[in-house]
Parts: structure tokens; sequence; C-alpha cells
């Protein structure tokens, strides 16, 4: 299969301002790519270039095989959805679902075929004659989706759809962009904020900072090897627990304060010896035990443990450093309780201090 | 049981008001005050303008009229006379109308067109633009007659309705610009992304989406035009001819004539007509306003 969307070299100033900086991006046909970072990293500003929305300063986009850098938004052969829906409120549902279609002059009876299918993958039939006054969130939502849909497009772009919506809903309608996209087989480019939407709905999560892609990889790879220090601290909640220190013997064992691990079935490059080195583990990857193990191991006491029903977060301290571990709701412990922790080091991610790039 | 008894007896529902509480007595009572201080005038322009001559004469200006007379307005709309004209006011609101409905539409459509342009197809200077363009709000105007009547001679549309339309126009532009840019702004700039997606142009989304939203702002605009050029008399006596002055300067010479005595209840019916349709336009069109906004309240 081809490339549905290509970036190639673009850039965005904003005035002196350069809020996307020689952007380089493919997405293949089909594909489901999240745009994920904090709020200014430049994901929305991206989305609305490849919309058509925002001028580019240089570069280039294509979209199945067609430039369509200077196109207007509508012939770029893409549907879009917005975080406030976006729904042009004196129209009925109807109303909004036909006004692309009507602007592209699409005869009416294909318009009314076109109206009964979204309505039905959607299932907002009985809404159709009603104002988006009358309707939900998730009701405006679906209806915004559908304008989309209808547009018979090749590439959807959602721009933090479920923002505005509560929880319980967030992921209903999660759940069914998911189905839709198993149905439809369109790409999809997702823009949110929210790390759970994207290691649920990505086929490739691309995260963003200061308006460059930190890493462009599939949500397991991203959550187990990121590529930095600022990806290993975005992905994931709680944070990764970051160890500084330093590598000695060859690379074959880490130093933290007094202590000193193993790094033997570490996945990575050559570790090699290093004066500064940071060990990020994540929570679900340390391990505690109340007695000494056999190995060295790292002492601590149990600060807070805070039960999330599933399982228990516990915040431990070991000599000045706050570690988190999550661990299954039987191993709770109280407060004060001195325990062990071994760490997982081939599930555990080395970093250069300097560079902050995964070793 | 005892407890229960008390729920039973006690205080329950809705807390009792008494009508003639100290507070309400004030409240009410300068209220009622405030009422009668601006309406007094009224009262006494409607009443003399109600009597004959002879009882005006009488110097009671409080008194309802003992005869009540349509006489004076009569007068006042079709024969009263200014310089050599006898044909009363109804020359001036005819003017009046021929000014006021062409600038009005006219300011409308440009100011709104500007306010909608300036916020939603930014383009290179339009910050700029807008900035002079709201400056021009605060020159005085006296300051721009001059030149503005050479300019209506060179272009030879000196004296004519004509000139006079397009200079309240272009006098109403900033105030009206400023009004609908920032009505404008508060519409979620989404709504008009997705107008975009769906492949609407500058003028589909302004009349397909723009539009049916803003009518509040509409009705606004339209008040503040009506009552303004109705009301403008500066630009009348300057910029037209004595058989095109709008009714403001009508009124004016026929409150203002010298000769003969002072017909105190023609002038008070005059100025009464003059009054008439900015007053209808408030009323009519300002529940219009309420409506509108109730309507829009909504987030869509």
């Amino acid at each position: 299969m081809g490339n549905s969307i290509e970036v190639k070299d673009l850039t965005l100033n904003f005035g002196s301002v350069s809020v996307l900086k020689n952007m380089n991006l493919d997405v293949k046909e089909g594909e489901f790519v999240v745009l994920l970072g904090p709020s200014g990293c430049g994901k929305s500003t991206l989305l609305n270039c490849l919309a058509g929305l925002l001028d580019i300063t240089d570069g280039q986009i294509w979209i199945k095989g067609k430039n369509v850098t200077w196109a207007e938004p509508s012939e770029r052969g893409i549907g879009m959805v917005f975080q406030s829906y976006a729904l042009y409120p004196q129209m009925t549902v109807r109303g909004n679902l036909s006004f692309g279609l009507k602007n592209a002059k699409v005869p009416q009876p294909e318009i009314d075929k076109r109206i009964a299918r979204a309505a039905e993958i959607l299932q907002i039939q009985p809404l159709l004659d009603r104002k988006p006054a009358a309707l939900s969130g998730g009701q405006r939502q679906r209806v915004a989706i559908g304008r989309a849909l209808v547009r018979d497009v090749d590439v959807f772009l959602f721009d933090e759809p479920l923002s505005n919506l509560d929880a319980k809903l967030r992921s209903e309608l999660r759940v069914e962009i998911k189905r839709l996209h198993n149905q439809l087989g369109n790409t999809m480019v997702y823009v949110t904020h929210d790390q759970i939407e994207a290691l649920t709905l990505a086929d490739r999560i691309a995260v963003m900072k200061g308006g460059v892609i930190q890493q462009l990889a599939g949500p397991q790879e991203i959550y187990n090897r990121p590529s930095n220090l600022f990806v290993a601290g975005f992905i994931g909640s709680p944070s990764m627990n970051f160890l500084s220190g330093k590598t000695v013997d060859g690379g074959k064992t880490f130093v933290f304060g007094d202590h000193r691990i193993d790094l033997a079935g570490y996945d990575g490059g050559a570790v090699l010896e290093r004066d500064q080195a940071i060990l990020g583990v994540r929570p679900e990857h340390v391990t505690v035990s109340s007695s000494a193990p056999a190995g060295p191991s790292i002492p601590a006491v149990v600060e807070i443990d805070e039960n999330l029903g599933a399982d228990s977060l516990l915040w431990l301290k070991a000599g000045t450093k706050d570690i988190c571990v999550r661990v299954p709701v039987e191993g709770r412990l109280p407060a004060g309780t001195k325990v062990h922790l071994g760490l997982d080091i081939a599930k555990a991610s080395l970093f250069d201090t300097k560079t902050e790039q995964r070793i | 049981m005892a407890d229960a008894a008390i729920a039973m007896t006690g205080p329950r529902g809705a807390k009792p008001k008494k009508a003639l509480s100290p507070r309400n007595i004030m409240l009410y009572g300068i209220l009622i005050l405030v009422c009668v201080y601006y309406l007094l005038p009224l009262y006494v322009m409607v009443m003399t303008s109600l009597k004959g001559m002879p009882e005006v004469r009488l110097g009671n200006i409080f008194s309802p009229p003992v005869e009540i007379t349509f006489e004076p307005w009569v007068k006042a709309w079709a024969t009263a006379c200014t310089g050599l004209n006898c044909d009363g006011l109804s020359r001036g609101f005819w003017n009046s109308v021929l000014i006021t409905v062409p600038s009005v539409i006219l300011s409308i459509i440009i100011a709104s067109v500007n306010g909608y342009a300036l916020i939603n197809w930014k383009f290179k200077g339009s910050e700029v633009f807008f900035t002079i363009l709201i400056f021009g709000s605060f020159i005085p105007y006296q300051i721009m007659l001059y030149p503005i009547v050479i300019l209506l001679r060179e272009a030879g549309i000196y004296g004519t309705l004509g000139g006079l339309v397009i200079v309240h126009t272009i006098f109403g532009m900033p105030i009206l610009t400023l009004l609908f840019r920032n009505y404008f702004s508060s519409i979620p700039e989404e709504l008009f992304k997705a107008a975009r997606v769906d492949g609407a142009g500058f003028w589909g989304i302004y009349f397909r989406i723009m539009l049916p939203m803003s009518l509040p702002i509409f009705v606004v605009a339209l008040i503040l035009q009506v009552t303004g050029i109705w009301n403008d008399f500066l630009f009348g006596v300057v910029f037209t001819k004595p058989d095109l002055y709008p009714m403001t300067v009508q009124l004016n010479n026929i409150v203002n004539s010298v000769q003969g005595v002072k017909e105190y209840n023609v002038n008070m019916a005059a100025t009464l007509l003059t009054g008439l349709v900015p007053l209808i336009v408030y009323f009519v069109s300002g529940k219009l306003f309420v409506r509108g906004i109730a309507a829009g309240a909504v987030k869509g």
C-alpha cells in the first residue's frame, strides 16, 4: 500500500516564531496516526496545515499522490472533526451533513443516499431533523464525525475530538472511532494530548515537542523503548522513574548512589562507560520485596499507598529519591514499611544525560 | 413524635414576601420619582401639542387641554412655514427617509463584510487597516466638514441626497466595523474552519454561516444607525440644499422661524413627529433584539 499523506520538509513560521521545523511525515494508506504532545507543541497546527486551513511557509504536502500544498481545504479530499464540534447551529443535523455536499454540487439523490449511510453507521437517524442545540455532547460529536463521513474522503483529520466530553462518553466514543476505522479503513490523523487515546487508537504515534516529531513508532515501541527522555517522561501515567547515575565496568553496571545495578539483559545499544547516565524504569517494572534478595537491590521506605481499584501505586523513598511502583492490590503495603526494590532491566531504558537520547 | 410535629408546623416551602416592606417602598418610591422626572417633559409636550393657541397663552403648562385639538399636528406636518416653503415637516420627513434608508442599508452591509473579513480572512496589514479605521472615529467631525464639501463638489454630488448618503455611510464605518468585528470574533473559529473544509467560500460562509448567527448584532447596528442618521443635523444642514433638508433641519427652521407669533403647540407637535421614527424603530426592533440574544444563548 502506498502513502496516503506525505509531508515533505514542512516549515511554518508565524512572523519570527518557528512553529513547525522541517517536518517529514509519511502516513500509509488506511493507517491511524496519532499526533501526541503537550499544549503548544504544534500538533494542531500540523493538522491545520494538512487540512489547508493554514498556509505553510515552506515544504510540500501530498495527499493521495497529489501535491495539495496550495489546494483549498475542500479540494484536498479530507474531512475534519473539531474539538468544539463546530456544527452550524442554525441548520438541522441533516443540513449540517449536506452543507458540504451542496457546496460541491452533489446531486440531491446522492446526498440523501450518503446521509442515510452515515446516519446508519453512526446511529443518528432519529436526530436528523433536530438542531444541534437539542443534542447532547456525544450526539453532537457523532454528527460532526458524520459531516466528515458524508464527504466520502480518503483522509479523516481529528482535532482533539473527545476533549470536550466527560470521561465515560470519551471512552465510549474512543471505541466507536476505533470501530469506525476498522469498518471504513480510511487514513486517519488524530490530534490529542491524552496518551490513553493515543495508545489505544493509534497504529503509530508521533510524539511532538517544540514543532518537532520526537519519535514516530507504534504504541508498544513508544511505551517500551522511548527514543529520548521527553518521550519517556511524557508517555505513561504515573511517569517513568528516572535514576541519575553513571555506568561502570565497561557498561555492565549502573551506579546509582551507593547502589550497583547489573545491566545484563538491557535491550538497547552498547552502553559503554559513561560519567553521567539516566536509568528510566516504569512503575510496573519495579519489584517490591520485604526481604533483601540475593543480588544487589535498593532499600526504600513506603510513603504513600494509592489504591486505584484494579491495582495500587506505592510511592517510596529510596534515600532522597522518590520512586513510584505499581503493585497488584494484594501487594499493598502500609506507609513506613521498609522494602527492597528490584528493577526489570530488560524493560528499562538508559539515557545519555547530555543528548537525552536513549542508549 | 414531637420532632415530627415541629417539622409539620415549622416554616416550609417558599419564604413569604411582604409587599410593603421598607425596602420595597424605598425601591419603588425612587423608581416612580425618577419615572415622573423623565416623563414630565414628554407630558408637557404632548399636552401643549393638543391645545389651541389661546389655551397655550394661559401659561398653565401642566394642565391638560380643555379642548383637545389635533390642528397643531396637522399644521406641523402639512402647512408650517420655513422660509418660502409652507408644506410643513412632510417634505423633511420624506427627505429623511430617502437619506436614512439607503445610508443604513449601505453602511450595515459594508461594515458587516468589513468586520467579517478583518476577523476571518486576515490579510497582511489587516490589523493596521483596522487601527486606522478606529482612529478615524476619534477625529472630530467638524474638522472634516470642509474637506468633504470640497470632495463632494469635485465629485459633482455636493448638495444631493446621494452625497449625504455617502457621507453617512463613511462616518458610520468605524464604529459599525468595530461592532461587527467584535461580534464575529465571538463566533468560534472552528465553525469557520469547518465551513472551509465543507467547501464554502468567502461569500458562502458570510451568507450561510455568519449572517444567520448574527441577527442580534444586525439589529443593534440598525438601531444605532437609524437613530444616529435620523437625528443628524450637522451633516444634513452642511451637505444638502434647503429643498432636500432632512426633518431635523426642517424642525429647527420651523421652531426658530422669527416671523409672527411663536406657535408653541405646533412646535411641540413637530418635535414629537420628528422623534417618532427612532422611537418606533427602538420599540419594534428592541423586542427582536432581546429575542435574538436569547436564541443565540445556547452554545452550538
